[in-house]
């Protein structure tokens, strides 16, 4: 642990283990996009490997639910986020819509499927 | 037909515009769920008031965040927090080198950029991706500040809220909170996604992300992210070759 003294010792660990190793990445995501073009291929491939990593974050988000979302079983998750797909889908392509009828969809389905 | 370009705004304007662009999206919810979480995170594990709000300032990343809460309070040691930190920031990397060829101009120096890359995170990349066709070149930085902005004051207010809130949540409600999260992630995406490339991505990575982290590989995200970015870019390139 810090030898200094617990306030001061949390704001530096805030800064030297949670801002550092952090911000890093956008410094560098700086550093690399210097001289490239906003339609070159490299950019394209770039934008394809961070919404496959988006998506990668969403899909376990589901199914290995984390924390107090693992209390409600897989099938109502999946369920939900297929509830919040079609009313998306349906209304207008509304992300709204999809995010309220898959939270509905979620609450319902915990309630009445309570493991 | 292409529409007229629009006049471009003092930066001021175009800051506030993008500010103002938060209040009616779906992220402001998103973020404000997402931060009352690790508000009482913080609260639980015996940070400050004042520390929680700082971390949400600076590091502005919700696993990131989670990571160094739950680490730095069970008593981890600083080197095993770093790296846990680090690797959960490897996302912010692609995301920051996807936007910042679409709001720099050639005579943009690369010190105007680290505010907006700082303010990178999933629902300002999203959203800058979305609105950003529509906003002159010359405003972009500044938009980008404005929506980084936006967001960033609904999360700290969030946080301090969720701080004095801590663990008095029904815990079905905390669940609810907690899914708004990849709700609304998948459901923007699913909106972006215009193009087969960016289907495709979202499809491949769907499968490849919880396969990867399944099979235990390490720094999963990453590598799925790589595997099926790399795939979907490789069938968009064979698509325009074979036309």
């Amino acid at each position: 642990m810090s030898p200094l003294s617990g306030e001061l010792g949390a704001y530096l660990a805030l800064i030297l283990v949670g801002f550092l190793p952090n911000e890093v990445w956008r410094w560098l995501g700086v550093v690399f996009a210097r001289g490239l073009d906003e339609d070159s291929e490299i950019v394209v491939w770039v934008r394809a490997v961070a919404t496959a990593i988006l998506a990668g974050v969403i899909a376990k988000l589901t199914i290995f639910a984390p924390g107090v979302l693992a209390t409600v079983p897989t099938g109502v998750r999946l369920g939900a986020v297929a509830a919040g797909f079609v009313a998306f889908v349906v209304i207008r392509r509304s992300v709204f819509a999809g995010v309220i009828a898959g939270e509905i969809a979620l609450i319902g389905g915990a309630l009445l499927f309570a493991g | 037909m292409s529409l007229p370009a629009a006049a471009p705004l003092s930066p001021m304007s175009a800051y506030l515009a993008g500010f103002r662009a938060t209040w009616t999206s779906v992220f402001s919810y998103v973020l404000f769920g997402t931060y009352i979480g690790i508000g009482a995170l913080a609260h639980d594990f015996g940070f400050s008031v004042t520390w929680a709000f700082f971390s949400t300032i600076l590091v502005w990343a919700g696993p990131a965040q989670v990571i160094l809460i739950s680490a730095l309070g069970a008593g981890a040691s600083h080197i095993e927090v770093a790296i846990a930190v680090g690797l959960s920031g490897v996302r912010l990397l692609p995301m920051v080198v996807a936007l910042m060829p679409m709001i720099r101009r050639p005579q943009t120096r690369a010190w105007d950029l680290l505010l907006p890359a700082h303010f990178t995170a999933v629902s300002m990349w999203v959203e800058a991706l979305r609105l950003l066709p529509k906003v002159p070149r010359e405003n972009r930085i500044a938009f980008c500040n404005g929506l980084g902005s936006g967001y960033g004051v609904t999360a700290i207010s969030a946080t301090v809220v969720g701080f004095y809130l801590a663990a008095k949540l029904p815990p079905l409600m905390s669940a609810g909170l907690l899914f708004l999260t990849p709700l609304a992630f998948f459901m923007s995406t699913l909106r972006n996604a215009r193009m087969l490339l960016d289907r495709l991505a979202l499809a491949f990575g769907f499968v490849l992300g919880p396969l990867f982290a399944y099979w235990q590989v390490g720094l999963d995200l990453m590598w799925s992210g790589i595997a099926a970015g790399t795939a979907a870019y490789l069938v968009h390139r064979l698509r325009e070759v074979l036309r």
